[in-house]
């Protein structure tokens, strides 16, 4: 099923929600809503769901407008972050429910639980009641009872957030598994870059109730439209300075008080027709502690990651984020060189926080 | 003896259960000093007057001379050829308000104001709760005041207006105006319980039942009915109970009239004999057999109550497994 929304705004009386939301969804497509809490993801959300009605804008699931669709009228599956069980009915008469009330014949019913909890894999858990289930069994039951109608569009509400990091994980693969294999165009709404980036097939930046990228999760990495989405996407994230880059004797010089960088050709020329200062943004593992690098600073903590090291360096007022190999033996207090991989850094407009070398 | 020096493993035990055992009770012994002084006691005191033929026809300063006449105001009470009409008289008020007013009309106030918008939902219920904070008196006067024969009564107003013909409706339909008037009153208390119960339902369940497939009706038959169950039948067992003990506003209403006992219910007539009888007639002791049943009955239904809704499964540990 396609979804189009276009022009989309939610208020809540003076309370905006999502604010001219335009976003067009393909069929079968895993798309993920990013952003911290409160930036409209679930309101556009439960708005596909129809529990919210449009303010302003259309949606569209496939050629029907629904604007004003009953929920129950859109055949949609909705994961939420509470598994919202229904505590009085057994996990057979939760993940039934959308059958019972379609009307459908109690043996073909039992028949598609079933089969729906086998593939879930609790099968043999249809007896209990939610309260006497795990998180990450309620969590399947929460999916079955999604999956079990065939549903044309399946919501994500945070479904994972509630589980613990070991389980998280696997559930992470297990949706994405199943998503590919039945195809169902999905909307997986979550503030954990991680898991957008690793499920998703376009990911959709939404920051204050507007929409700040909608892209693919490399593109977001490493061609970010706004300082937003640089530092939100990624972990650790980015590292921010400001600078000033300036042209000289055909180079071009990316400069503040203790930074004196070179820049390549492309993203230098065209930091340098930017009239003043500039945000420039370098990724943690674009930075080396090198022999040969140019710029000093000083080791301010390391945090251990297991795999590798987490260093923070302090370069005068400036202070950098980068990764080390664990067998590295770096001390906070000692002194160090840093070489900048010039050719992947970012600049944005400090006003608009727009990226001045990608165009949205 | 130091209780800081141990003297042996199990008498220190043992000192210290005894010493959290008189906290606990010393916590509960305010709430237990009250029940004991404003209900037990008086009980008992019903009970001894019940099997006693104190009255204001022979009451003298001697209290000496009070006659223990064993269960014979029972039995006076048995073949009072009224008692029986009263029994039923009662049963008839308790079992109508309480299923048309105290929880059907308080269901579906709730139910209404919880599906609307919210200020406006407060509104309502907060009209609805003004025959409950309204003094009985004022109350049953404004009532009196609407019902009343023409040309007083507002309603026969209309109807002489419209060219109807006007009603003694107190009169005419006694039983009508008794529930109405208590129904009014009894539908705040569970509005105010089912409205909180629905509202304290998560709002996700809520909406996984629309996303589901439900209507908002079939949401109500499926899901929110079933969750407010518990507050559903305590409201049920409570305004059983306190129907059954109400009087006031039919004293005000009609007294047990029009006629004979016509809505005279028990706890009214326990009033009428034991404190208010025609001619200053007070039977202390026949009264008290009145309300010693009433007392009784209202503890049985509560037992019984108890065990049908299995109330003790309210409070059973949740058996939550964790793999």
């Amino acid at each position: 099923m396609r979804i189009t929304i276009d022009n989309l705004t939610k208020k809540f009386g003076d309370v905006v929600g999502v604010e001219d939301l335009t976003l067009h969804i393909d069929d079968g497509e895993f798309v993920a809503f990013l952003g911290p809490s409160g930036c409209g993801k679930t309101t556009t959300l439960l708005t596909l769901a129809g529990i919210y009605k449009p303010t302003e804008g259309q949606i569209r699931f496939g050629e029907r407008v629904v604007n004003q669709v009953q929920p129950k009228d859109r055949n949609i599956g909705m994961v939420f972050q509470s598994y919202a069980l229904y505590p009085h009915m057994t996990v057979f008469q939760n993940i039934a429910y959308p059958l019972k009330l379609k009307k459908v014949a109690k043996n073909i019913q039992r028949e598609r639980v079933q089969q729906v909890a086998n593939v879930m894999g609790i099968g043999n858990l249809l007896d209990r009641r939610p309260g006497q289930l795990s998180g990450g069994q309620q969590q399947r039951v929460a999916l079955g009872r999604a999956l079990v109608k065939e549903p044309d569009v399946l919501l994500f509400d945070e479904p994972l957030s509630n589980l613990d990091a070991r389980l998280r994980l696997t559930m992470r693969g297990e949706i994405k598994h199943l998503q590919k294999d039945l195809g169902i165009t999905s909307i997986y709404v979550t503030h954990d870059q991680v898991e957008a980036m690793t499920m998703a097939d376009r990911i959709a930046v939404m920051n204050g109730g507007h929409l700040q990228a909608f892209d693919a999760p490399d593109e977001l990495y490493s061609r970010p439209k706004t300082q937003f989405v640089a530092g939100f996407v990624g972990n650790p994230p980015m590292n921010f300075v400001s600078v000033e880059v300036s042209r000289s004797n055909g180079r071009f010089i990316a400069e503040t008080d203790r930074l004196r960088l070179e820049v390549g050709g492309d993203r230098g020329g065209a930091a340098a027709g930017f009239a003043g200062a500039v945000v420039m943004g370098i990724r943690p593992e674009d930075i080396q502690i090198s022999g040969d690098g140019d710029i000093a600073g000083e080791i301010y903590v390391v945090e251990p990651l297991g795999r590798e090291d987490l260093i923070d360096v302090r370069v005068g007022p400036h202070s950098f984020l980068l990764l080390a190999g664990a067998e590295t033996q770096y001390r906070a207090g000692e002194e160090v060189k840093l070489a900048f991989d010039m050719d992947k850094v970012q600049f944005f407009d400090p006003q608009t926080e727009k990226s001045i070398l990608w165009q949205q | 003896m130091s209780i800081l020096k141990p003297k042996g493993g199990q008498s220190q035990s043992s000192r210290n259960a005894l010493r959290s055992y008189l906290g606990a009770y010393g916590f509960m012994a305010p709430a237990g000093v009250l029940v004991i002084v404003f209900f037990l006691i008086p009980v008992a005191i019903v009970l001894y007057l019940s099997v006693t033929n104190l009255a204001s026809s022979n009451f003298t300063s001697d209290l000496a001379k009070m006659e223990f006449v064993g269960l014979r105001n029972y039995e006076t009470l048995l073949n009072d050829q009224f008692a029986r009409k009263i029994f039923f008289n009662t049963i008839f008020y308790v079992l109508f308000t309480l299923s048309i007013f105290n929880v059907s009309a308080a269901l579906i106030v709730s139910l209404l104001t919880t599906h609307i918008d919210r200020n406006a939902g407060f509104l309502f219920r907060a009209l609805w709760i003004l025959p409950r904070i309204t003094s009985p008196v004022v109350y049953i006067l404004i009532w009196k005041r609407m019902m009343a024969e023409a040309p007083f009564g507002i309603i026969n107003q209309f109807n002489e207006f419209l060219g109807q013909p006007t009603y003694n409706y107190v009169a005419t339909n006694p039983w009508v105006f008794v529930i109405v008037v208590n129904g009014f009153i009894g539908i705040s208390f569970g509005m105010i319980i089912f409205t909180s119960a629905i509202e304290s339902i998560p709002k996700d369940l809520l909406n996984a039942s629309l996303v589901d497939g439900s209507s908002k009706l079939q949401r109500i038959r499926y899901v929110i009915l079933p969750l407010i169950r518990w507050p559903l039948l305590f409201v049920v067992t409570y305004q059983t109970l306190s129907l059954l003990t109400s009087f006031v506003e039919i004293q005000l209403l009609t007294d047990g009239g029009p006629g004979l006992y016509r809505t005279e219910v028990w706890s009214l007539t326990a009033f009428h004999r034991a404190l208010s009888n025609y001619f200053g007639n007070a039977q202390w002791g026949y009264g008290s057999a009145f309300a010693v049943l009433l007392v009784l009955i209202g503890v049985v239904l509560a037992v019984v109550y108890m065990r049908v809704f299995r109330f003790d499964e309210l409070i059973a540990e949740p058996r939550v497994e964790v793999l």
